[in-house]
């Protein structure tokens, strides 16, 4: 090979390298990438069955059952709340009442079964996404109750 | 009235560093050498007034001064001595004045040991370190001022997140800083050079050494995070890949390519442009990690109260900082020339590959970490990117990189033959081959992915051998028994080597731990058992002990073997009282060969407990890695070369001198 051709050569072969890296790292950024839905979410069918998803809320107040080292709960963004399964010991500062995050995935019975039961360093901490999963529930109340006023006001004029 | 005193010192301190970062630098740019001479002085004084001021915040803490808002904070009058003096820096105040301690160390460094250097050199980057200072101690005394008043006093403080009350977080955090800090001084070295114009082999001398020392205590400071959050998070995982620890492990990467870099910009006189990049790079990252850790935009143990005009103050410095210096780099780069040509087959080459390999590992981790970032703060939607992202990035990066491992150190500069290496290297492949099938077979299991991990770690130490072979054998000319050749080896090499050798510990480690480690969630009570991975444990009792500050259910769990006991562990459930925290805190029975880990979850309202059994074998192999690593990275930092006179001669010149060297 002339030396031209030798340059050439490696010049294909560095950026054939460099893209094969780059889709590869893409490709698994992509494919574990975490989202996040809300119980109200999940309520209304928007959550993947069979695929990894996060949800966030409160641990809803006298939900915690115990069977040995499984135990399940349920999670609530106030509006609506979704019953988890999970095995094995939960975080330390997992109690009913404050804010959860478990990852896994939503089986077809409609519990979620969690691998992780993340774990929060602070009791006044509130997880991000429980936090975001209470505050969109209160926005769609606020919504819906609106619109219950807006009819109430309308019926009346509906009715002269 | 202490309280008050340390806020003024701190005042003082800022004064100070401005002239330090202005005057020096004005000095040397119009060749007035009294300005010159004030780097040096301003630098030893400023020194003297931030630790004053750090003694007064150590103060409040020791006299419980609860009318100091962050001791109340961040202590309680029940907090041990040891963990009230770790408290100074276990919030966001005192975080940050530990940092602007730690960059006056390094600063107090450069200019003590830098006698050989040329003076306008020296106090261009005296004046660089002042600026950095500068814009903490500006940032602490605006938004977070360590020293602020809480009236009235407040009856007793808070407590210490009881997570932090560990022997480990009283070093971690220092040590951390004194790594990020310390790419301050390669970055301060990278800017004086791009402003002098003087960025040669000799430039890459001086950096190496520093780059090696900042390097080092970065590798214990990740290390010993890592240690500390398996012995106290209580579940047994060394690495989250939390953006908490990324932060700090994206400065590392790109150190650890610095240093590899300044190898070849040093020997050769290539790379020179990208070296300074990485430099600038390092630091960069280094601030951002700070910053994102604890401005509160990460949520996790180290993140504290945010406050919108920190972030705003934050966001403006690093802006500043790492656009001005991009922008100089912008400028002045493009002149520093190209250095020697070398062949494709070359020690050169080998090293742009591990450059490109680590520059593209970073960028990966940058990625996953600032994405979901990215995204929450433009309100698209919360997501996280798990693990196995960086897991798979990571094999992916790190394979090729421990490969090359084994054959750089061999290659020839320049120019080598691809066959000759080969020869010499192929029984260390075989040999590494088969050491990897057979501790496969003795473990019990081959699997492909863990083989392929043994194979990179068995061949790096079988290559670091066929290595010292070839430079102990006898040749002619070099005469003496094998012990006076081996005294001859230079220091650089034998670091190099042993620091290498500490990535195949740690890879053989993290391969055995990933495949062969296993654990068992078991319901216990007093009397009964489990087995795990050949050994039994039997819990014995549970009973309640009261601590200083907390109180705690202790488990007494008899480990055996072959029924004979090995092992007596005491894991415990504490409840800080202040704070009213449960903390779980593991027992860990640990040896070279493997870790037993057990820890205790919630109790069953039968009385019983959830209890959490590992085995983990080679774990501790990890972190011995590490200290290996830094050990060697140690002795490459403090080769005779890098305090020859040679140097001074070699920088005399008076081109330098005179401001300019262009």
């Amino acid at each position: 090979m002339k030396p031209r051709h030798k340059r050439a050569a490696i010049v294909i072969g560095v950026l054939a390298a460099i893209g094969t890296a780059v889709a590869l790292v893409l490709n698994a950024f992509n494919s574990n990438l975490v989202f996040f839905y809300t119980p109200s979410q999940i309520a209304s069918k928007e959550a993947p069955l069979g695929r990894t998803f996060r949800i966030g809320g409160l641990v809803q107040a006298g939900s915690v059952a115990r069977d040995g080292v499984s135990v399940t709960f349920t999670v609530t963004d106030t509006a609506k709340s979704v019953p988890v399964r999970y095995e094995g010991v939960l975080p330390d500062l997992f109690k009913e009442g404050k804010g959860v995050v478990a990852q896994g995935q939503l089986g077809a019975d409609g519990v979620f079964a969690a691998r992780e039961v993340l774990a929060k360093h602070d009791e006044n901490y509130m997880p991000p996404e429980a936090a975001d999963a209470l505050q969109r529930a209160d926005k769609m109340k606020a919504k819906v109750a609106g619109t219950l006023a807006t009819t109430a006001q309308q019926a009346p004029g509906a009715n002269k | 009235m202490i309280p008050e005193l340390g806020h003024i010192i701190l005042l003082l301190a800022l004064g100070v560093a401005l002239v330090q970062g202005v005057v020096p630098l004005a000095g040397a740019q119009r060749g007035r050498h009294d300005w010159i001479a004030l780097a040096r002085p301003t630098a030893y004084l400023q020194f003297v007034l931030v630790v004053l001021s750090f003694i007064c915040l150590t103060a409040s803490f020791v006299r419980h001064d609860f009318s100091v808002l962050y001791v109340a904070s961040n202590s309680n009058s029940a907090l041990p001595l040891p963990y009230r003096i770790a408290a100074v820096w276990g919030g966001h105040e005192g975080s940050l004045l530990l940092w602007v301690l730690m960059l006056n160390v390094w600063t107090v460094a450069v200019a003590r040991f830098s006698r050989s250097l040329p003076q306008v050199f020296v106090a261009r980057i005296l004046a660089v370190l002042g600026l950095l200072a500068a814009g903490f101690l500006l940032f602490m005394l605006i938004t977070s001022n360590p020293f602020e008043r809480l009236l009235p006093a407040a009856a007793d403080g808070r407590d210490l997140n009881p997570l932090l009350q560990d022997p480990g977080m009283v070093i971690h955090p220092p040590m951390l800083y004194m790594g990020y800090v310390g790419f301050s001084v390669a970055y301060a070295f990278a800017i004086a050079a791009l402003i002098g114009g003087n960025l040669d082999a000799v430039w890459a001398r001086w950096t190496r050494p520093w780059t090696s020392a900042a390097w080092i205590f970065l590798t214990f400071g990740i290390g010993l995070g890592s240690w500390w959050a398996y012995n106290e998070l209580g579940w047994g995982g060394w690495w989250f890949w939390d953006p908490v620890e990324n932060a700090s492990f994206m400065p590392w990467l790109a150190g650890t390519a610095l240093i590899h870099s300044l190898a070849v910009t040093e020997k050769r006189g290539s790379f020179k442009a990208w070296t300074v990049l990485l430099a600038i790079l390092a630091f960069s990252l280094s601030l951002m990690g700070t910053f994102l850790v604890r401005s509160g935009v990460l949520s996790s143990v180290h993140a504290f109260a945010t406050d919108p005009r920190r972030g705003l103050f934050i966001l403006a410095f690093l802006v500043l900082v790492i656009g001005a210096s991009l922008l100089l780099y912008a400028w002045r780069a493009p002149s520093v020339g190209l250095g020697q040509r070398f062949g494709i087959v070359s020690k050169e080459s080998m090293l742009l590959v591990n450059n490109m390999l680590l520059a593209a590992a970073c960028a990966a981790v940058l990625l996953g970490t600032l994405y979901p970032l990215f995204l929450d703060a433009m309100g698209m939607g919360k997501i996280s990117v798990g693990p196995p992202y960086f897991d798979t990035v990571f094999v992916l990066m790190m394979a090729p990189l421990m490969l090359l491992m084994g054959v750089g150190p061999l290659m020839r500069w320049k120019n080598d033959e691809l066959t000759g290496v080969a020869r010499r290297l192929r029984w260390a492949f075989a040999l590494a081959v088969v050491a990897a099938l057979a501790t496969g077979w003795v473990a019990g299991q081959v699997a492909p992915a863990t083989t392929g991990g043994l194979v990179l770690a068995y061949w790096i130490m079988a290559s670091i051998g066929v290595d010292l072979l070839e430079r102990l054998r006898p040749r002619s000319g070099l005469g003496g028994s094998i012990v006076g050749r081996a005294r001859l080896l230079p220091r650089a090499m034998v670091g190099m080597m042993i620091a290498h050798l500490g990535v195949a510990l740690f890879a053989f480690g993290v391969a055995m731990v990933k495949t062969y480690g296993t654990e068992r969630d078991v319901k216990m009570g007093p009397d009964s058992s489990t087995d795990l991975a050949g050994y039994h444990f039997r819990m014995v009792s549970v009973r309640n002990v009261d601590g200083p500050n907390y109180a705690a259910a202790q488990g007494l769990i008899e480990v055996s073997r072959d029924a004979r006991v090995i092992a007596m562990l005491q894991p415990e459930k504490r409840i800080y009282r202040v704070q009213n925290n449960p903390m779980t805190e593991a027992a860990v029975d640990s040896n070279l060969l493997r870790d037993l880990y057990i820890s205790m979850g919630e109790q069953l309202p039968t009385g019983e407990w959830v209890v959490r059994v590992q085995h983990k074998p080679f774990i501790a192999l990890i972190w011995i890695g590490c200290l290996v690593m830094m050990f060697g990275g140690g002795l490459a930092a403090s080769d005779r070369r890098y305090r020859s006179r040679l140097t001074r001669d070699a920088m005399l010149r008076p081109a330098v001198l005179g401001g300019r060297a262009r």
